[in-house]
């Protein structure tokens, strides 16, 4: 899990709070929402989405159609990432838009896209395939941008020793992005993808069943069942839908995340032996087929016999590359095209937003208020055990090995699928929905940090640990003067993660159709939830640029700061 | 032009120059080198004198500033072709083995599988690693590692072989070993290399292998000499030749003691050159200070320092450095001397010797520069990043790191200045805070 540091841009452009290339992005994402919203206009006026059979034999189905949504969408977000990755790791020029764009990308609330690009391609497209379609961005849009994070900076932290000899060995485009690249960015690349999976199986639940205004849509599937099942209050098939949706999750992990890790560990930099690789039965089993080895040798040689063709018909070119750009007419063309396309539906978009009342304006700011308030509430809350039971499974191998197995599972259930359960048992405590709230957002983000602190703790060196004994330290400056400073950087890290994660909850914690009734509370996601449902696109647009500018400059202002320290004063290195 | 039939490359008038900031900094300068058919030239020079760079000019890896390299007669426009590295660090690929790293080479020159393999098993054969096919690069010992990369560089059948520093990595026997197998096979004409470039920094080792040794300086790179060696192979280290030799390239890189405002150079912002501290420790040099007093006369030949005290070269030539820079030793044509001052600072007692370092390194500019900013700065102290900055001005980033890294070492052990890491701030120490004399 310390890989998530991935997820952080650089240093270098860390120092800065707000570029230009931010604003572009943000009017860019505003002029794309607003012209979302102009063909929506054109969705079908009434739809009424397919039965949801809360049935347990239907079950299997469901949960292979749901599969299916996240397999398209994680493949498109691979792709994706590949292309994208390597665009903004080799073009010096592209690398100044590409950046700031994945930057701001990942701070915008998924979900409040959603209503948009399903009703702009519900008029362009029929119904159930809009639906499956929008329902496919909506989970890429969730699992791309980490991952894609994560390749961009294998690519540019590769050896330089390592670039310079595939270049000396005249390796083609093909074998350097075979044998150098993916092998170098495949640990991070199969880490970020589990947690992809992870973030992709939350919005599952919040994607196949969406109604905007008078139009229902829904699409069979895991997510949609879950809901269903909570909007009748049927506990059984709740309890149903959670047992299919962890079965499909573990053995996920277990037949091709734990393999992959164990396969992975090859590609380890470093020259000796790592001490515990990770391991997988599954793995084992199917390394010692002789059936697959076979076909493996197959593969190999026909791999072998594609690289020889690559090689020969596109050999490298290696030539100097101009180190000087020179602007182009053509790029200027089109970054004018670019820059009137992007002003005009900025233009319009912003008119949109000059019309909205003072009043919801007000809501507005009251909404952000509201929710900071929630999200710094959860994280404290998930700080207060997350920490000493952290520790305590980093430390000790024998509560590790109890724990650790009931954590996963427990941290591999999307806290969507939950809400339901978990608001049977708070809803009616002292405070109502404003206070179980800060619950279902602690429910998705807690587990960022757990893991965090587990790594954390395990990371302490065992001579410091020796150290504190001798020196015969009492508890509590044990704590403040090896454990916490140890820990502080994973907790950052662990921190934004988690942050990030609470904002985009709070669209789905703040307002909730449950037992056919809509529970609501004052915030900034309840706001986004409620202009969704009712189609006020206005006050969508602006509630989703608020939380989009709130949580990029908490981002700046509070995490960034934090994590600068860390990396500078707190290293164990 | 006017090029021999059997000259191989040709190195023309090749600059490189940096830009940081409004800054240029010259790392290599108007370097002019041929290499022709049979030769195995070394390229030697202090670390930070642009071989490497220049090996990578060479190579088509990297484009000159200015200037052009010529590779049988036409200039290079990339990567070379003929050429190929073999890596200090050995730039193996980790996933792949002994193996697969060999061929992948060839692959990558579409050469067809058969042939593939066996070419790749009979180089692997003949660096000794048969038997070790199927390992991957972390289960071999670091002169393994470098037999592979030798391997894999002679697989694809280059006219140049370009070496880069190819035993500093390994340790003593490992290298030794290596090297005698390299000039084996080099000597007895089994590999269709047409010719050796080899960069290093170790004085001995490019005696021991090359027919001819371009020596580099720093600051900036450029050549100072060319050296024919015509020793014959296998050249006996302890032959007074052999000695001759390299002594001869020590007086060349240790150079003479200048006078001492030449040698001071000014400060940092005034005209005339900066001069560098060179990057070793004192305790180091107190060392080599002792090791002088032993000796008759307190003289020493340099290159036996590095035999006796078995350090290498380029630690060697930084030590002379400082002793000369803080005027406690001479130098001159490969010889070191103690003066008196080197003498007493020797024999002095902890707390003495601290004194001593004191009253020297305040007469370097450098040195001067940074008391007097502090002395003018507020409470005494200044930010670690303003003094980096100022610095900047006068060296490259990296450079100016080290600068300021070595200021603050000898400054904390002179008792001159302190330094708080968590506040990044640099302290003037109490006996310091009166202006410094005039000079």
């Amino acid at each position: 899990m310390g890989l998530l540091q991935n997820i952080l841009p650089p240093k270098e452009r860390m120092s800065r709070i707000f570029t230009w290339g931010d604003a572009v992005v943000l009017l860019l994402i505003t002029a794309l929402f607003y012209a979302g919203v102009r063909v929506a206009f054109n969705a079908p006026a009434e739809i009424q989405g397919p039965a949801i059979v809360l049935k347990p034999q239907v079950l299997p189905w469901y949960a292979l159609l749901s599969l299916g949504r996240m397999a398209a969408a994680y493949l498109l977000s691979l792709l994706f990432t590949l292309f994208y990755g390597r665009a903004a790791a080799y073009n010096l020029r592209a690398e100044k838009v590409l950046l700031p764009l994945l930057d701001v990308l990942q701070s915008v609330p998924i979900l409040s896209f959603l209503p948009v690009v399903l009703l702009s391609l519900s008029a362009v497209l029929p119904q159930r395939v809009a639906a499956e379609l929008a329902s496919i961005v909506l989970i890429f849009t969730s699992q791309a941008w980490n991952m894609t994070f994560g390749w961009y900076q294998s690519l540019t932290t590769i050896p330089k020793e390592l670039r310079e000899a595939s270049a000396i060995f005249r390796l083609n485009n093909w074998l350097r992005f075979k044998q150098l690249e993916l092998p170098f960015g495949m640990i991070s690349l199969i880490w970020n993808s589990m947690m992809s999976w992870a973030g992709g199986w939350f919005f599952v639940m919040a994607a196949e069943i969406f109604t905007v205004g008078s139009r229902d849509f829904r699409l069979p599937g895991l997510g949609a069942f879950l809901r269903q099942a909570s909007i009748e209050g049927n506990l059984s098939a709740i309890g149903w839908g959670l047992l299919a949706l962890v079965t499909v999750i573990i053995a996920l992990d277990q037949l091709i995340w734990r393999p992959l890790l164990a396969w992975s560990d090859r590609f380890k930099l470093e020259m000796v032996e790592s001490d515990q690789p990770p391991t997988s039965w599954f793995y084992d089993l199917v390394n010692d087929s002789r059936l697959l080895s076979h076909i493996r040798e197959y593969f190999a040689r026909l791999f072998d016999r594609l690289d020889l063709y690559l090689v020969r018909k596109y050999p490298m070119k290696g030539i100097f590359q101009e180190t000087e750009f020179k602007t182009r007419w053509t790029d200027w063309a089109l970054l004018s095209m670019g820059i009137i396309l992007i002003g005009y539906g900025g233009l319009l978009a912003f008119h949109m937003l000059v019309n909205l009342p003072l009043a919801q304006w007000w809501g507005i700011i009251m909404g952000v208020l509201a929710t900071l308030l929630r999200v710094f509430t959860s994280l404290a809350i998930a700080l207060a055990w997350t920490i000493p039971v952290g520790v305590a499974i980093g430390t000790n191998r024998r509560v590790a090995a109890v724990i650790q197995p009931i954590v996963q599972i427990a941290a591999s259930i999307p806290a969507t699928a939950i809400f339901p359960v978990f608001l049977l048992l708070v809803i009616n405590l002292v405070g109502g929905l404003n206070i179980a709230a800060i619950f279902l957002m602690l429910m998705g983000t807690q587990w960022y940090l757990l893991f965090n602190i587990i790594a954390g703790a395990s990371a302490i060196p065992q001579d410091l640990k020796y150290t504190a004994a001798l020196l015969g330290l009492k508890k509590w400056s044990r704590w403040r003067t090896l454990i916490l400073p140890a820990l502080f950087p994973y907790i950052i890290t662990g921190a934004i993660t988690a942050s990030g994660g609470a904002w985009n909850a709070s669209i789905v914690a703040e307002y909730i159709d449950f037992g056919g009734k809509t529970l609501t509370t004052t915030g900034l996601g309840a706001t986004i939830a409620k202009a969704t449902a009712l189609g006020n696109y206005p006050l969508l647009l602006a509630s989703t640029l608020s939380m989009v500018f709130t949580v990029v400059m908490i981002n700046r202002l509070v995490w960034r700061r934090l994590y600068r320290v860390a990396e500078e004063k707190y290293r164990l290195e | 032009m006017d090029t021999k039939p059997n000259t191989l490359l040709e190195v023309r008038h090749v600059h490189q120059i940096y830009t940081s900031g409004s800054r240029k900094f010259t790392a290599v300068q108007d370097v002019n080198i041929t290499l022709q058919e049979g030769e195995f030239v070394a390229l030697l020079g202090p670390s930070g004198c642009g071989k490497s760079t220049l090996l990578r000019i060479i190579t088509g890896l990297q484009k000159p500033s200015e200037g052009e390299v010529l590779y049988r007669g036409s200039k290079l426009q990339g990567v070379n072709p003929y050429a190929t590295i073999v890596f200090q660090t050995f730039a193996l690929f980790p996933w792949l083995t002994v193996y697969q790293n060999v061929e992948l080479a060839l692959k990558a020159r579409g050469v067809a599988p058969n042939l593939r393999s066996s070419r790749a098993i009979d180089l692997i054969d003949r660096v000794g690693l048969d038997g070790f096919e199927n390992a991957y690069p972390r289960e071999l010992s670091g002169g393994m590692r470098q037999k592979v990369g030798f391997a894999r560089a002679m697989a694809v059948e280059p006219e140049l072989l370009c070496l880069d520093e190819p035993f500093s990595a390994l340790d003593v026997l490992s290298a030794e070993a290596l090297r005698g197998e390299l000039l084996e096979l080099w000597t007895s004409g089994n590999i269709p290399t047409k010719a050796i470039l080899m960069v290093s920094h170790n004085i001995e080792e490019v005696v021991f292998m090359a027919d001819r040794i371009v020596v580099m300086d720093k600051e900036p790179g450029r050549v100072i000499a060319e050296l024919k060696i015509n020793l014959p192979h296998p050249r006996q280290r302890q032959s007074d030749s052999f000695r001759a030799l390299v002594d001869e390239v020590y007086g060349l890189l240790a150079g003479q003691t200048q006078p001492e405002s030449a040698e001071l150079g000014s400060e940092p912002g005034q005209p005339g050159f900066t001069r560098r501290l060179p990057n070793t420790t004192i305790s180091d040099l107190a060392g080599l200070l002792e090791y002088l007093a032993d000796k008759p006369n307190n003289e020493a030949d340099i290159y036996r320092i590095s035999e006796e005290l078995s350090l290498d070269s380029d630690q060697v030539l930084r030590l002379t450095e400082m002793s000369e820079l803080l005027g406690f030793a001479t130098v001159a044509k490969g010889d070191i001397k103690l003066t008196p001052l080197g003498e007493t600072f020797a024999e002095a007692s902890i707390l003495a010797r601290k004194e001593i370092f004191a009253t020297r390194i305040r007469r370097l500019p450098l040195v001067r520069w940074l008391l007097r900013m502090l002395q003018r700065a507020d409470k005494h102290a200044l930010e670690l990043d303003v003094v980096k900055m100022a610095l900047e001005l006068e060296f490259p980033p990296e450079e100016a790191e080290k600068q300021l890294d070595t200021l603050i070492n000898w400054g904390r052990y002179a008792e001159i200045l302190s330094y708080d890491d968590s506040e990044e701030k640099i302290y003037l120490e109490y006996s310091s805070e009166k202006e410094p004399a005039a000079v």
